[in-house]
């Protein structure tokens, strides 16, 4: 599909607009609708909108899949970090008061880390798999 | 969807029947899945529709509104739609290996290769 | 009126399509009938006020699983055998199901009726402290992440799961052609 100049050109337009929407999603969660498995899906198809126009070798070019791998881990790493920082901080898992001066901000900033964690892992997630798949009968 | 009290619940209940239906008589492994995934997208339609209130808002706080409509529901089937995708994920991932050991996706051609080992 | 009017075309449609996928034989078509039925019940979930599910339909139904759908089939091929067996027992038991569970709705209050038991104890007190305790608008964000939080992170674990399933039966290293399949009989 790289021999498609419209394919190409929109693709190139369209893929960095989709990502900056990925990431308008997954900070705007607690205003609006959104969050981390939307947003982490979202960001996830703009990379598989480049797999598919360029081709999986581009796709693997431009993320190495080790670098794939940790960041799976990653985000589910930061989660349930999250929960151990709060009792080493004296309060129960995953209490996010603790984290803050007052409980307000704890909150917040509890509630931020979270779902960067999960939109991290799903968008790791879901590129992987399409790579996974895609990528099964490469020459 | 006023229509009755009930009527609605029991479109839903067809729907999810031929979700169920497809599962258990077709013979292909990959219409089976996607069988399963209409099945489910149904119950979720089913469990949704069990949380809106009568002129109940959009669970979003904002200034002069009094009714809301249930959020628990809606917190539970998104945490359903994601893992249903995981398992549709990890059951497509079984079918291509199953296809690349048997050469066929069909549960009567599989059979017959298991039965004659 | 117009309200009424659009969720029955919206049901229709819904049962349309479902009876479609059951008769087709091509599976990219069956797979372009589930992307529609997903994205219809994206349009249910807006009308039902579930905004949050429905833009989870929207992009992990439509887009992700149709994609591996549409990948599955380019690796498996795409046509269904005619089934070989009647469809008569699986009709029995679907509608044995189905009358069982039609049977159970009889009991459940009517549809959107604000005094079913299911709105008075956990979600008035959900949609009533979440301002004060966690200070944010969206009380499905704030119970999924902060109310709920072990669940989303149950959730989490499972999508890591599927991960590390697709890579161990998969994996993502390009591999050699593979050596003769067994021929089918």
């Amino acid at each position: 599909m790289r021999d498609n100049p419209v394919l190409r050109i929109v693709a190139k337009i369209i893929i960095p607009v989709i990502l900056l929407f990925a990431l308008y999603v997954q900070f705007h969660g607690d205003f609006g609708p959104g969050g981390g498995f939307q947003a982490g899906a979202i960001f996830a198809a703009g990379f598989i909108l480049y797999g598919l126009v360029f081709g999986t070798e581009a796709l693997r070019n431009a993320i190495p899949p080790g670098l794939l791998r940790f960041v799976i881990a990653l985000g589910l790493v930061l989660y349930a970090g999250v929960g151990a920082t709060t009792m080493l901080l004296g309060s129960d898992y995953l209490a996010y008061g603790a984290l803050a001066h007052d409980l307000i901000s704890g909150q917040h900033l509890g509630i931020f880390l979270v779902e960067l964690g999960v939109g991290i892992t799903v968008s790791a997630v879901i590129v992987t798999i399409f790579l996974a798949f895609a990528g099964r009968n490469d020459p | 969807m006023n229509v009755a009290g009930l009527y609605n619940y029991w479109i839903v209940i067809l729907l999810m029947m031929t979700g169920f239906y497809v599962v258990i008589s077709s013979g292909n492994l990959v219409k089976k899945i996607i069988g399963l995934n209409l099945f489910q997208a149904s119950v979720f339609i089913l469990y949704i529709s069990m949380g809106k209130v009568v002129n109940g808002a959009v669970p979003i706080l904002r200034e002069g509104v009094t009714t809301y409509s249930n959020p628990l529901p809606h917190v539970l089937i998104l945490t359903a739609i994601v893992v249903g995708v995981a398992t549709t994920a990890l059951g497509l991932a079984l079918v291509v290996r199953i296809r690349e050991a048997y050469g066929s996706v069909e549960e009567d051609d599989i059979h017959r290769q298991d039965e004659s080992l | 009126m117009l309200i009424e009017a659009i969720n029955i075309v919206l049901l229709g449609m819904l049962v349309l399509t479902a009876f479609a996928a059951v008769r087709l034989h091509d599976l990219f078509a069956v797979t372009m009938m589930f992307g529609i039925y997903s994205l219809l019940a994206a349009v249910v979930f807006v009308v039902l006020d579930a905004v949050d599910v429905a833009f989870t339909e929207a992009a992990v139904g439509v887009g992700i699983s149709t994609i591996l759908m549409l990948a599955t089939i380019g690796l498996v091929g795409r046509h269904e055998q005619r089934p070989a067996h009647r469809p008569l027992l699986p009709l029995l038991v679907v509608a044995v199901t189905g009358a069982a569970l039609v049977y159970g709705t009889l009991d459940m209050p009517f549809f959107a009726d604000p005094a079913a038991p299911v709105h008075q104890h956990v979600a008035p007190y959900y949609l009533g402290k979440s301002p004060e305790q966690t200070g944010i608008p969206n009380v499905v964000t704030s119970i999924l992440a902060s109310y709920r939080g072990y669940d989303t992170l149950g959730e989490l674990a499972v999508i890591f799961t599927a991960g590390v399933g697709v890579l161990a039966l998969l994996g993502l290293r390009r591999r050699k052609r593979p050596s003769k399949e067994r021929p089918t009989p």
